[in-house]
């Protein structure tokens, strides 16, 4: 490798980390899938940077229908304010990324890289608060009522709700999201060596 | 008399049996010692290989099985009105039974034919006939619904039909019966001056699958029984047993069964189409009806149809053409390479095979037998492949394997027998219990068979089954014929007498199954599309409830302001987008039937209050752990009463009271201004 390409491989690392945070819009972030007997592979729910969709059409008012008995709110992706500004802060990522590319100096990857941590930490924070609201603030006229019992879906993990057993992982988006934290750090490590 | 006819064929049956009763006993160790209920065994959560659709006989209906499990996945009702989920009852379908003799909720439903392009099935529609008014529905496959039922005219017991030609260009029609053209008022017995019989072109739409009556071809009045077309090399052609060449009409039995010989109509319907381009057939006018499911509205549509276009052989020389057939003919099938047609006598003991090349040849050569009314015969032995030699008796119908294998139901005899169309010499039988009819080989009639299982129809079963009163159960057996003998590997009950089947490959049509109605497509004119639209009201003494229903009520669940006299329509819009989620609707005093309305589709049922009272209505159909609560009242006034129409769902009552109070002031100042 040349001493050209080699000064260039931090910005190249930073681009690729920006192109992957850009992946956030083509994949989702979290899947919680709803599994139970009576629905052959399952009710897939998928959590986008800026929407909340299913495998398949109208699964959030399946959904929906579902929870309804138990007194859950409805999803409604309209109501989540979330959902309208998180892209806002992608692509304010993605600007900022490309500065810390222009600069090229290895405080300007570091400090992209704390930034986007942050950020993602905040994030899953507060998809937890909002999958403790939905579990435990229940209309209280609900048709179903079982003693002590929460339907908290799991932030991260397994669990049984009821006839469903519900799993709760990261998606495609937030493999990317932490591709292009790990590219930014590489970028500004390559950089500090290659002083 | 028919009771010594019977004894006749006993006997005959009895001397048969006795001959063959070594092949029988094999039949019954092979079925016992081996593996027959594996082969017919689908274990629970896994899925058939094969649909059977299987015509109803006198339900009207079809019914689809799965194979090799024999189970019963649906009815489809077809010519029947079907209080199960309100087909014929609900102001969407009722037309479908629209007929120049007004409304029919009955017929006789007989040879179920799928969709085909290049010979082969391609899962799109299923047609099948009514034979007592003569008509033929077509069933979408993606929904398994009827949605479109056209009538035919001036044929009576429309019994030869729809056969399909390889691209679903034509479904050929004949009558069973022949009648006064057009009809009037003439004694019987001048059946032979005044009869006559109507062969009938009916074309598919290659897009939609719309029917229309194409054009008919007026034909000596005889019976005209069963049909087939040729595909491949014989593609073009149609190929229509007939029996009654005496033109007897009485005392058929035996009057009809006096010639040797009977004839097979050949018709060559490319060269008929031509004539219709050139203009060479006369309109007359008649009436039929034409019934059709807008596909966006979900509401039939019905049209009375006036004229018909109609070819004389007389004047379309090379057109039709009759083939001597042995005595009393029913079966007459095609085999997959299009060169065999095989035409059983019914009362002979031996099967005509006949060659096409050879019906070409003989027709090119002018190789004719003298003409029926100008309708030239060809020479018998010129057109003849081959006879199949005393196979049993009673010969009905053909279905092939694909591999050179033929197999004929027999009805006397009651068996299946295997032979080689190319050598004509019998390989297996097997017998059945007791009567059969037809037989079908999925993909059987088609070029492309998948020659692993064959049902055979019986018509007259006895002890197969629990018995259940004086009616016994109809059956089905199932045989594999991937070997070289034929096993039988099931037997399992049908409904009405299973008059033919057709049976295809279950992934030409699981994948296109809809699962639910778009909603966001719903083009109902009186179609609520969410819970906040829905209201009532009044026009004079129709009221129309717009009602939307989804896991657990039905919006509204209190109406107040019916009086005794109203026509009350309930228009439900189920607003469910899930899969197996249909929603019912009943209420007490309705003397039609239910509703079953399936997810993101509009059904209407009209109810007329006869006394004043509260009155319940609910959800049929078992929908949630909350489906017993998914129920309300209607409130039904005496005549003149004035209870204002008011409706409501839980907080939404008192606002919708307000909406009810401005509605019904609006009405009544409307009124004042009327008078």
């Amino acid at each position: 490798m040349s001493l050209k390409q080699k000064s260039r491989l931090p910005q190249l690392l930073m681009l690729l980390g920006i192109l992957s945070l850009g992946a956030v819009f083509l994949f989702p972030l979290w899947q919680i899938t709803l599994d139970a007997a009576q629905f052959p592979g399952g009710l897939k729910m998928h959590i986008w940077v800026n929407k909340i969709s299913g495998s398949e059409k109208n699964i959030i008012q399946n959904i929906n229908i579902l929870n309804h008995y138990i007194g859950m709110q409805y999803i409604e992706p309209d109501s989540i304010p979330e959902l309208k500004y998180f892209p806002i802060v992608a692509y304010s990522m993605m600007a900022l990324g490309l500065i810390s590319l222009v600069l090229n100096k290895a405080w300007a990857y570091l400090s992209w890289f704390i930034i986007i941590a942050i950020l993602g930490a905040l994030g899953i924070y507060d998809f937890y608060l909002w999958l403790y609201d939905y579990g435990h603030n229940l209309d209280p006229k609900a048709p179903i009522k079982v003693e002590g019992m929460t339907y908290m879906p799991p932030l991260l993990g397994e669990k049984d709700l009821l006839n469903f057993y519900v799993t709760s992982y990261p998606h495609l988006g937030s493999g990317f999201l932490g591709l292009s934290s790990i590219l930014a750090l590489a970028a500004f490590w390559v950089k500090r060596k290659s002083k | 008399m028919k009771t010594h006819y019977l004894n006749y064929v006993a006997g005959l049956s009895l001397i048969f049996l006795m001959a063959s009763c070594g092949n029988q006993g094999s039949e019954t160790s092979q079925v016992l010692g081996g593996s027959a209920a594996e082969q017919a065994y689908v274990a629970p959560g896994e899925y058939d290989e094969f649909y059977a659709f299987m015509s109803g006989g006198y339900s009207g209906q079809i019914t689809a099985y799965g194979l090799p499990s024999g189970r019963l996945l649906k009815e489809i009702p077809v010519f029947s009105k079907y209080p199960e989920n309100g087909y014929g009852y609900s102001e969407e379908t009722k037309a479908m039974f629209n007929t120049s003799y007004g409304e029919v909720p009955w017929d006789d439903s007989h040879h179920i034919e799928l969709s085909q392009k290049d010979g082969e099935f391609d899962g799109r529609w299923l047609f099948v006939n009514g034979n007592n008014t003569p008509r033929i529905a077509r069933v979408d496959l993606k929904t398994f619904e009827t949605v479109e039922i056209l009538e035919i005219p001036d044929v009576a017991g429309l019994h030869c039909a729809p056969f399909i030609t390889e691209n679903s260009e034509y479904l050929v029609s004949g009558t069973r019966f022949s009648v006064p053209i057009p009809q009037k008022d003439v004694p019987i017995d001048t059946y032979k001056k005044n009869f006559k019989g109507l062969i009938n072109y009916v074309s598919v739409d290659p897009e939609h699958g719309h029917m229309e009556l194409a054009f008919q071809i007026e034909m000596p009045g005889f019976n005209y029984d069963l049909a087939r077309n040729g595909k491949g090399k014989s593609h073009g052609w149609s190929f229509l047993t007939t029996y009654n060449s005496e033109q007897e009409h009485s005392l058929l039995e035996v009057n009809a069964s006096q010639k040797d010989k009977d004839l097979m109509a050949v018709i060559n319907w490319k060269k008929a189409e031509q004539y219709m381009k050139e203009g060479k057939f006369t309109e007359r006018q008649t009436s039929y009806f034409h019934n059709l499911m807008n596909e966006e509205t979900s509401i039939v549509e019905s049209e009375e149809k006036t004229l018909t276009k109609i070819l004389d052989p007389k004047n379309c020389p090379d057109m039709v053409y009759f083939i001597p057939v042995p005595k009393s003919p029913h079966g007459c099938d095609v085999d997959p390479t299009g060169e065999y047609i095989v035409g059983n006598g019914k009362l002979s003991a031996d099967m005509s095979v006949y060659s096409f090349d050879k019906i070409m040849k003989a027709i090119e050569e002018k190789n004719f037998d003298g003409n029926f009314d100008g309708i030239p015969i060809i020479n018998y032995e010129a057109a003849l492949d081959g006879i199949v030699k005393k196979p049993g008796l009673g010969p009905l119908h053909t279905e092939f394997d694909g591999r050179g294998n033929a197999y004929t139901t027999f009805f006397i005899s009651s068996e299946v027998v295997k032979w080689d169309v190319e050598s004509k010499e019998i390989l297996d039988r097997q017998p059945t219990f007791y009567s059969p009819g037809h037989l079908v080989i999925p993909g059987g009639e088609t070029k492309k068979p998948d020659g692993k299982y064959l049902v055979a129809m019986n018509k007259i079963t006895k002890d197969r089954y629990l018995p259940t009163g004086p009616e016994l159960a109809h059956s089905a057996q199932l045989f594999d014929i991937s070997g070289d003998k034929m096993k039988l590997i099931l037997d399992f009950p049908t409904k009405g007498e299973p008059h033919y089947a057709q049976a295809i490959s279950a992934d030409k049509i699981q994948p296109n199954s809809v699962k639910f109605y778009d909603i966001e497509q719903n083009k109902h004119p009186h179609a609520t599309l969410g819970e906040s639209k829905t209201r009532v009201e009044r026009d004079g003494d129709e009221v129309h409830v717009y009602m939307t229903a989804i896991r657990s009520h039905l919006a509204p669940d209190n109406i107040e302001g019916f009086k005794v006299g109203d026509k009350v329509y309930f228009h439900l819009t189920n607003l469910e987008q899930d899969w197996d989620v249909p929603h019912g609707f009943a209420i007490q005093g309705a003397t039609n039937a239910e509703l079953l309305v399936m997810p993101g589709q509009t059904r209407t049922l009209l109810w007329e209050p006869k006394k004043p009272g509260v009155f319940a209505f609910y959800c049929t159909d078992f929908c949630s752990a909350l489906h017993q609560e998914m129920s309300g009242y209607a409130r039904v006034s005496p005549k003149g009463s004035d209870v204002p129409i008011k409706w409501g769902l839980n907080e939404k009552l008192r606002e919708n009271e307000q909406a009810a109070h401005d509605f019904y002031e609006k009405a009544k100042q409307n009124a004042n201004i009327g008078k």
